[in-house]
């Protein structure tokens, strides 16, 4: 009998390896076949690794040195080993550009993250339990949707008294993971229901077994497609965050700063809002463009492209 | 109907003490004590020491001290600024002005939004929605205030066409240009939703029926598939109402409009964390009552709704 049974698995196994496979092969062909998927899928990259080394691109055209400034070059246009210009202090444009970077996608990866964690904690634990967890996370996710975003961000914040790239991407996950967390949970309903949850439970597997190999796995992807949607977002917040005056605050090099600090004089030196200005929008929609079309391709009942 | 009012005020109110409770930990158990910041270098004695912490009622336990938080917030009581002044005071003037920025962009979004979905749809594949498209993420990207200061730059001093910020041209032309900023996010938004839901329903069967029942297109554009489209679409706007008003804060604030974001975007770069709190607690409640508001509409015009 088990002899019977075991090539059977086996190739049932295989066959699922298989179609899996060409699942998420055809998904990436589909991907690589669209343009605007590889251009965004480029510029994300290229930010990361800026954000990772910034000191290998800043000194491209000039000294490379955000805080070497001198008085001298005040608002000075772009000019020949500088090509964004000085700002009022006298410090090079392209080199704060490029350290820029490193704040704004380490914000929106952190914070993305947060609230990814807490949201398959927290969802999974209150979809699989139901009863007084879920009651509490349910009415605990209400109170954060509660607050606009920006609003609610901007309250914490002022409590705060680091301002720095843990506590404004804490800040801005407390209010990003309830979306989240009802998202998982749904998911998770939806996993419970499955037959091999039944036979895993009559074979006496544990909740956390349960959990961990069976549910989790079934129900985690929805979840990391919207929270990578996210991380565009969650960078055009920082930048908000920041300018308004609660975000980080000097001597951190931000493109929020940047153009905080450009707001009183940039109808004069435009040239110190264009640059943070573009490269923060860039980035933004690199990372937009990007989980449109993860989002797209994994999901087949969207077909109005 | 009855039943799901009382319910859904019931749970109104629970998440109004939540979000009051948030804030007032967030602001008051935090670390740093208000009689040191009052005192400044000087060295109090004990008994004034006393006296402040009776007056403040800081002697009093936590709960007490939420409790009248609460009980003033729901008079209207929001705090006061460095000066003493009230901060309901403050924000009354600017009111009139953040209502009518916001209507306006609210308008514009809705506008704005439908009518380039309806046109992206109807031209499914073709250049025009590609453009629209492109240019609809390309909104969603640029955060609001960068967005500010372009038009400001290129329509307000390269075109001259709008006062750059400030109210003094009054309405409507000083609101324009802070209104489309402040829609701008929506409108995409939006138009991007209606665009989907009018693709769906243009390959709904009642479509086909109308076109082989040979009515004019404009018809059947307008009476039978943008009807049906606008549902999600309502839904969307009417909640995004309450984020416009959180959105004052940036646009007020770049326009330099007067009103009650501008406030709170002045408080935050004065650091006067008190007027910063009890301004964003009056938009929070005023955002949590646009939503109640809301769902009870919802309640009142879809049956199926209630019985949830």
């Amino acid at each position: 009998m088990s002899n019977v049974t075991v090539p059977a698995d086996e190739s049932g196994q295989a066959w699922d390896i298989e179609a899996q496979a060409s699942l998420s092969h055809t998904a990436l062909a589909r991907l690589l076949r669209r343009p605007s998927f590889l251009v965004a899928a480029f510029i994300v990259v290229l930010m990361i690794v800026i954000a990772a080394v910034p000191q290998a691109f800043a000194g491209w055209f000039g000294h490379g040195d955000p805080r070497a400034c001198d008085l001298v070059n005040s608002a000075i246009g772009p000019s020949s080993g500088h090509p964004f210009g000085f700002d009022k202090q006298g410090c090079d444009v392209y080199a704060n550009v490029i350290y820029g970077t490193r704040d704004s996608i380490s914000i929106g990866l952190l914070a993305s993250m947060f609230g990814l964690v807490m949201a398959v904690v927290l969802g999974s634990v209150s979809g699989y339990y139901l009863g007084v967890v879920d009651a509490i996370v349910s009415r605990l996710s209400d109170v954060f949707f509660g607050f606009p975003f920006l609003l609610g961000a901007l309250v914490l914040l002022t409590a705060f008294r680091a301002h720095n790239v843990w506590t404004v991407s804490l800040a801005i996950a407390l209010f990003t993971w309830p979306t989240l967390t009802r998202l998982m949970r749904a998911s998770m309903l939806t996993a419970k229901e499955h037959d091999y949850v039944l036979a895993a439970r009559s074979l006496g597997a544990s909740d956390w077994r349960l959990i961990r190999r069976h549910l989790l796995p079934n129900a985690i992807a929805p979840v990391i497609v919207i929270s990578a949607l996210g991380v565009g977002a969650v960078i055009a917040a920082e930048a908000t965050l920041t300018f308004l005056g609660v975000g980080l605050q000097q001597p951190a090099i931000s493109w929020g700063l940047q153009l905080s600090d450009a707001q009183s004089d940039f109808q004069v030196y435009p040239h110190l809002l264009i640059f943070p200005a573009l490269f923060l929008s860039l980035t933004v929609l690199a990372f937009i463009v990007l989980g449109d079309a993860l989002e797209d391709v994994l999901d087949p009942r969207r077909n109005d492209d | 109907m009855g039943r799901y009012l009382l319910g859904r005020i019931g749970q109104l109110a629970l998440v109004f003490i939540g979000v009051t409770l948030l804030i007032y930990l967030a602001v008051f158990v935090l670390p740093g004590d208000p009689i040191r910041n009052l005192a400044g270098h000087q060295q109090l004695p004990p008994d004034t020491i006393a006296a402040i912490r009776q007056h403040y009622h800081l002697d009093e336990s936590f709960w007490q001290q939420y409790g009248r938080y609460i009980l003033g917030v729901l008079h209207g009581d929001f705090g006061t600024d460095f000066y003493g002044e009230s901060v309901w005071d403050l924000m009354k003037a600017g009111w009139p002005v953040t209502l009518r920025l916001a209507s306006m962009a609210w308008v514009f979004e809705i506008v704005l939004g439908v009518g380039f979905g309806v046109v992206s749809a109807l031209r499914r594949g073709k250049l025009s929605d590609h453009t629209l498209l492109l240019l609809s993420v390309s909104v969603i990207s640029i955060p609001a205030f960068v967005a500010a200061f372009a038009v400001q730059l290129l329509l307000g001093v390269k075109a001259g066409i709008f006062p750059i910020a400030g109210n003094e041209d009054g309405w409507p032309m000083s609101y324009i240009l802070p209104a489309l900023v402040l829609a701008a996010f929506g409108a995409a938004s939006v138009s991007r939703l209606t665009r989907s839901t009018m693709i769906r329903s243009l390959q709904a069967d009642y479509i086909r029926t109308a076109v082989a029942k040979g009515l004019p297109r404009r018809r059947i554009v307008v009476r039978h598939a943008l009807r049906n489209s606008l549902i999600p679409v309502l839904t969307f706007v009417a909640i995004d109402l309450g984020y416009l008003l959180g959105g004052t804060v940036v646009v007020e604030g770049v326009f330099n409009l007067p009103g009650v974001g501008q406030l709170l975007f002045t408080s935050i770069r004065q650091q006067q964390g008190s007027v910063v709190v009890g301004v964003a607690t009056a938009l929070v409640m005023i955002f949590l009552l646009l939503n109640l508001i809301v769902d009870v509409l919802y309640g009142l015009l879809d049956p199926r709704i209630r019985v949830v």
